[in-house]
């Protein structure tokens, strides 16, 4: 029953939805439409300050605390100044965590010498790689959840684009983005049949039918993906994309760029110390 | 000089890999500025004719031209521009992340920049009714508006021939009106696959029926659809309100084909 419960209401969703494109898992309600000065700035722009940022973070010695500090302040800042609200923030964060949950290991499995915390004995080379990886990933996560909230999906695509990042990897990032509403609406309504037709799987070994949605998702996709290459071909498509981003005009890059200059500039102080 | 046919079909066959025959001998011959129906139940080969007519599928024996145009390796690409395929699923047409960008797509890879492809864009989008949507995603249209838009992006490469797999399939009544007086105002060569009778009846003074991958019947299309005997041996059928309206008003006057051969 639970489960069934938990359908419905998305349907319902879908049915008043003005877009009628049925249910939204979208990638684009990660953008928030605000008018800030963040949002204001071009995504070209952005990537790059954007890249600037997570290098000068990357490049730091773990030990250089303070510069992780000042890291956070700027990313505080500018977090700040796009309206994005704590909540919201901490919420996307939640990403990172399957991949920083290795580093909680480290300390019980790093080599070299040990000192004993609360009783446990943890190795130190192991502590500070641990920090390393949650502190990186945070400022990381933190910052890319900037770009995600002031940026639509479609401008980062076409900056990356204006940016000369291969077309051939634009286009896959951009085929994910259009086609993720498509498959996610079509499991949807696999999953729909499924339970109308007193599916209830509760237990592992229950499970063959969820499998069979899996397959069945995975053909359709496949099948769908060579009726979009047809599409292509039709359109004369020869293996090499165009360009179609629009032209975004002159860019500023003042004062985005005191962001990560900033960064960089407290790294190498970090680095050279 | 005569003017060749915009599409001419000479003794078309087609084998799929599996060695199913989805085409048999087909011929057909349709004028500059014609539109006709191509008519026929699920599974007859009306799908695998699109995928002909620009050359993703390639006939297993016979010839294709497009106004005169041999289909060969050498004009691929030049067929691909004069022949606009609108297919039937426009989640599989509309793969760009924008409308812009997907309407752009297709001068694009014909070598199209700066304010000649916006131009293209923007002309495609106005026949369709779309300028307003340019710079949404596919996915946050309505069913209806996205075929319009996978008819932009074919209309914006200049094609001389149309195409449409099934174009009122999942369309709402209202839907279907606008999609009509587009198509029916299209100045270009126009084929419409369907099994939907009365929109064919509507769009196309001439139609053709395919079964068994071959034609097995040709003409003007109130001609065919008045001959209830041919249509139930091809398992077509006109909706049962139309029939009925016939009954009690008589046959309804259609337009007689302007330019067919």
């Amino acid at each position: 029953m639970g489960r069934v419960a938990w359908i419905a209401p998305s349907v319902e969703q879908g049915r008043n939805n003005d877009d009628m494109s049925g249910d939204h898992h979208d990638l684009g309600t990660l953008h928030a439409p605000l008018e800030t000065p963040v949002h204001s700035i071009d995504a070209t722009v952005k990537l790059v300050c954007l890249l600037g940022f997570l290098f000068a973070v990357v490049a730091t010695p773990p030990q250089a605390v303070p510069a992780f500090a000042i890291y956070l302040m700027l990313v505080v800042g500018v977090e700040a100044c796009a309206r994005l609200p704590v909540r919201v923030l901490g919420r996307r964060l939640l990403i990172e965590i399957p991949f920083v949950a290795f580093a909680a290991a480290l300390p019980f499995i790093g080599v070299g010498p040990h000192r004993e915390i609360f009783g446990l004995s943890v190795s130190i080379a192991g502590c500070w790689a641990a920090w390393s990886i949650l502190a990186k990933a945070t400022l990381g996560t933190a910052a890319t959840v900037v770009l995600a909230w002031t940026t639509p999906v479609t401008d980062i695509l076409a900056g990356l684009e204006r940016l000369h990042v291969p077309r051939v990897l634009v286009a896959i990032a951009g085929f994910m983005v259009r086609y993720l509403d498509v498959v996610a609406g079509e499991l949807h309504r696999l999953q729909i049949a499924r339970v109308s037709r007193g599916d209830n799987p509760r237990w592992f070994w229950q499970g063959r039918a969820v499998a069979a949605t899996a397959g069945t998702l995975f053909v359709r996709s496949f099948e769908r993906g060579e009726r979009v290459h047809n599409a292509m071909l039709a359109r004369g498509f020869t293996g090499q994309f165009p360009t179609t981003a629009p032209d975004a005009g002159p860019r500023r890059w003042f004062p985005a760029i005191v962001w990560p200059g900033a960064a960089c500039a407290v790294a190498i102080v970090a680095i050279t110390r | 000089m005569t003017t060749p046919p915009a599409l001419q079909l000479a003794g078309v066959s087609f084998d799929y890999p599996d060695g199913h025959t989805a085409l048999r001998d087909l011929n057909l011959s349709v004028a500059d500025g014609e539109h006709v129906a191509i008519l026929g139940p699920n599974g007859s080969g009306k799908t695998t004719l699109v995928l002909h007519l620009n050359g993703i599928l390639r006939a297993t024996t016979g010839s294709i031209e497009i106004d005169g145009l041999p289909l060969d390796e050498a004009n691929l690409t030049e067929i691909r521009r004069r022949v606009g395929v609108v297919f039937q699923d426009p989640d599989d047409q509309l793969f760009m992340p924008t409308v812009r960008q997907d309407v752009a797509f297709g001068p694009a890879t014909l070598g199209l920049t700066g304010p000649d492809l916006d131009t293209r864009v923007q002309l495609a989008l106005e026949r369709v009714g779309m300028t307003a949507a340019a710079e949404r995603a596919p996915h946050h249209l309505s069913f209806g508006q996205r075929r319009r838009v996978s008819l932009a992006t074919v209309l914006s490469m200049d094609p001389t021939v149309l195409v449409f797999d099934e174009p009122s399939a999942n369309l709402d009544p209202f839907a279907r009106r606008e999609l009509a007086d587009i198509i029916q105002a299209a100045p270009q060569t126009t084929l419409i696959v369907t099994h939907d009778l009365l929109y064919a009846a509507e769009l196309c003074p001439r139609a053709v029926i395919i079964d068994n991958g071959t034609i097995v019947a040709d003409g003007p299309t109130a001609t065919l659809l008045a001959d209830a005997d041919l249509l139930a041996a091809h398992r077509l059928e006109l909706p049962r309100s139309a029939t009925l309206a016939r009954t009690q008003d008589g046959p309804r006057p259609r337009d007689e084909p302007t330019n067919g051969p």
